[in-house]
């Protein structure tokens, strides 16, 4: 039994979030999504795939470097507090999931893996979870449901009309799109359990973000509260908003360890990986909605601005802690579970089924 | 990453699950805060005592098992799932003891340690005073030298099971000109001194749970002096408190909770379900519940790397305490107008006799968030050591 992170993963962690740090500072940002149609970089992604973040999960043999979820969810946790955009992790790590686990579809996978691995395609995944394509229109290739099954859509082949968010991060479509056996890349009977444990990994991805955007939120709050003065004083040093801050650490504190359990369940598929990882979900949001509501507090009138930073990070948690199932989807699967009598539930039972001999990567 | 048991730690639970299910009183005993339902948990420490699982993270020579956080978390993942007694001695055995470790003589270890295990000698602590509760730097009891003695006066109160307990460790204050945290002391002492006064205390649930102590020229010897002198507020702050914090409050305590309420949540969910807030208040208490003992896990493991935890130990506190209160108030909500009978009332309607232990836990709720340092003090820490924000 031993819930920490090896050093290297830990490493590769902070390697990232000093990159990120340097080069997804907020005022970049801001420029490419309210300056640029496709809200996206291809020069950031270029930096990104140097630093291996594209190439994460890819197997080997296919140019990537074949780390698991684990390593994943830490670097998750960065991409939230850096608010990067959906992009990266639809490409680099959904995309390459359902690639991956494809049914022997060997070109496709030799076709699209190097390129992921390399920074140089963008693959948007559709899913019912999801009324919206991220990112659909800037896409080389969309893999999408359809009853299940797979199917891999060049951009001639679907009209995207564009859906704007509040969050600026974010650049949704409704696709049309026709299903055919020429674009069917994977039938409903393999395809159903892929899409399930894609969407747990979805699912899991932002829980691991919403957590990194409560603590980037924090961290602004907290900043703006030790300089702002009144009363002749910093505001942080009255209790009253020391006290909202703290509400938060703790919110934090106890969602960070339900998610990496949700990361090793899924990493070893778990038979209660559902449940974790929608555990995961609804702490996790709870964390980032509490962590902006007190934030905007902290700040006072400039929360409510366009100009501060926080708003960045406080509507992509809101449109986080609603993607990839939203809290009705997640509760209704927790009280499938926990509330369907007999379940395993109680002291004992917290790891009960973690089995490192089914190891997947 | 690594969350599966070794042989080892499974063969660990198989042996408390046997033994526990071979000793755990088939009746629960009457609670520890009368004098029968005192004396009663002092026997069953002793019980555990001869199977040595009273204290299993202490040391073999003091009847320990040397075991680490992880079997520690075990061991209280059985104990609670079992339904074995409360602990009386827990304030000795998880709260004192660490501190004993590391800032006892060996004369001390012998002397108090054994005695703890097989709960002989029971303890009660000596913290707070009339004008010191938060403010525990405040103290002004006394203990002047004299001699090989100091002479105490003064007063402590909220003294949790003073009223039968054997012995006592507080803070005293031993330099007269001193303030604050320094010039204070460490002592332990037994509360059948003469010159000691103890007047019960009523708590929300009419038993006398504590009580105030009067010192009245008490002589202590010298000898039970724990630490330096004038060194009390560093032992009693020492780097032990992480572990004692943990110690105190098992997540095992809020699972088994959580599934209860679960369990009755379920059997009566015709009714409760005409609240819709109450299903989900059922739900986030088991997940809060998790949350907690994953945490515990994560910081057991962490220990064992040898790393320190520091301010965020205080996150700890607010989140057990607050979890506790929504549980208990989810159970009143679905016990509604049930939920006010005392055990002995005799028609519990659809819920039997069931309601008396939810009653019992809500009121004990309530002082959650009060004692072991107010949560209001836990979130000052958290924001001034954790955030940084200025004092």
């Amino acid at each position: 039994m031993d819930f920490t992170f090896e050093d290297q993963q830990l490493a590769f962690r902070d390697a990232i979030h000093k990159f990120l740090m340097v080069e997804a500072a907020p005022e970049m940002l801001r420029e490419i999504w309210e300056t640029t149609k496709s809200g996206r970089s291809a020069e950031l992604r270029a930096k990104l795939a140097d630093q291996g973040l594209t190439a994460l999960s890819v197997p080997e043999e296919f140019g990537g470097i074949n780390l698991g979820d684990l390593d994943w969810v830490l670097v998750q946790q960065e991409l939230g507090y850096f608010a990067i955009p959906d992009s990266l992790t639809d490409a680099a790590y959904l995309a390459v999931y359902l690639l991956t686990h494809l049914p022997a579809d060997i070109n496709l996978k030799r076709d699209w893996l190097p390129r992921i691995a390399a920074g140089k395609a963008r693959i948007a995944v559709g899913h019912p979870l999801n009324p919206f394509v991220a990112d659909a229109a800037n896409a080389d290739l969309l893999l999408l449901w359809h009853d299940d099954e797979i199917h891999a859509l060049k951009p001639g082949q679907i009209t995207a009309s564009f859906n704007p968010s509040i969050d600026l991060s974010r650049r949704l479509y409704k696709v049309d799109w026709t299903p055919s056996p020429a674009t069917r890349i994977c039938p409903a009977k393999q395809g159903r359990q892929l899409w399930k444990d894609l969407a747990d990994r979805a699912a899991l991805a932002a829980a691991a973000q919403l957590l990194g955007l409560a603590q980037r939120m924090l961290d602004l709050g907290v900043d703006h509260a030790a300089q702002r003065k009144q009363f002749g004083k910093p505001v942080g040093s009255f209790q009253a908003v020391k006290h909202h801050l703290a509400d938060v650490a703790v919110k934090i504190e106890f969602a960070e360890p339900v998610i990496h359990r949700a990361a090793q369940a899924v990493a070893e598929d778990d038979p209660r990986r559902a449940l974790y990882v929608s555990h995961a979900k609804l702490a996790a949001g709870e964390a980032a909605r509490l962590a902006g509501r007190r934030s905007i507090q902290a700040h006072g009138a400039m929360g409510y601005t366009w100009e501060a930073d926080l708003q960045m990070y406080m509507k992509r948690a809101w449109a986080l802690d609603a993607s990839w199932g939203d809290a009705k989807f997640h509760k209704a699967r927790v009280a499938a579970d926990i509330l369907a009598g007999a379940a395993a539930i109680g002291p004992s039972t917290t790891f009960p089924n973690m089995n490192p001999e089914s190891h997947h990567g | 990453m690594r969350l599966i048991y070794t042989e080892r730690q499974k063969q660990f639970r198989e042996e408390i699950r046997d033994w526990l299910a071979a000793h755990v009183p088939k009746a629960p005993l009457p609670s520890f805060d009368t004098e029968e339902g005192f004396e009663a948990h002092r026997r069953w420490e002793a019980t555990l005592f001869e199977g040595r699982w009273s204290a299993v993270t202490w040391p073999k020579e003091y009847g320990g098992r040397g075991c680490d956080l992880i079997e520690w978390l075990i061991f209280e993942e059985e104990y609670w799932r079992a339904g074995a007694p409360l602990r009386v001695n827990q304030n000795g055995v998880f709260l004192l003891a660490p501190t004993l470790m590391e800032y006892g003589s060996d004369e001390q270890k012998a002397r108090f340690l054994p005695r703890m295990a097989s709960g002989q000698d029971i303890w009660a602590q000596g913290w707070s005073e009339p004008g010191a509760g938060s403010d525990m730097a405040a103290i002004r009891s006394r203990a002047v030298r004299d001699g090989d003695h100091y002479v105490i006066n003064g007063q402590k109160t909220w003294s949790t099971r003073a009223v039968w307990a054997d012995w006592l460790f507080g803070m005293f204050r031993t330099d007269p000109a001193s303030s604050r945290h320094h010039g204070l002391t460490f002592i332990l002492l037994p509360l059948d001194l003469p010159g000691i006064t103890i007047r019960p205390i009523k708590q929300l649930n009419g038993l006398p749970g504590f009580a105030e102590i009067f010192f009245d020229d008490v002589r202590v010897p010298v000898e039970n002096r724990l630490g330096d002198e004038g060194a009390g507020w560093n032992v009693a702050m020492a780097t032990a408190g992480f572990e004692r914090g943990l110690m105190l409050r098992s997540p095992a305590r809020f699972q088994q909770t959580a599934r209860k309420l679960v369990d009755l949540y379920l059997r009566h969910r015709e009714s409760a379900d005409a609240d819709p807030g109450i299903r989900d208040a059922v739900m986030k208490s088991w997940m809060d519940a998790e949350a907690y003992t994953l945490a515990t896990y994560r910081t057991a493991s962490r220990l064992g790397k040898g790393a320190k935890i520091g301010a965020e130990a205080s996150t700890n506190k607010i989140f057990w305490s607050e979890l506790d209160l929504l549980m208990h108030e989810t159970a009143m909500r679905i016990l509604g107008p049930y939920g006010e009978l005392m055990p002995e009332a005799p028609d519990g309607g659809p819920f039997g006799h069931e309601h008396a232990a939810w009653l019992d836990g809500f009121l004990f709720a309530q002082a959650g968030p009060i004692y072991a340092g107010t949560n209001e003090i836990q979130r000052n820490i958290i924001a001034e050591r954790m955030l940084g924000l200025p004092r």
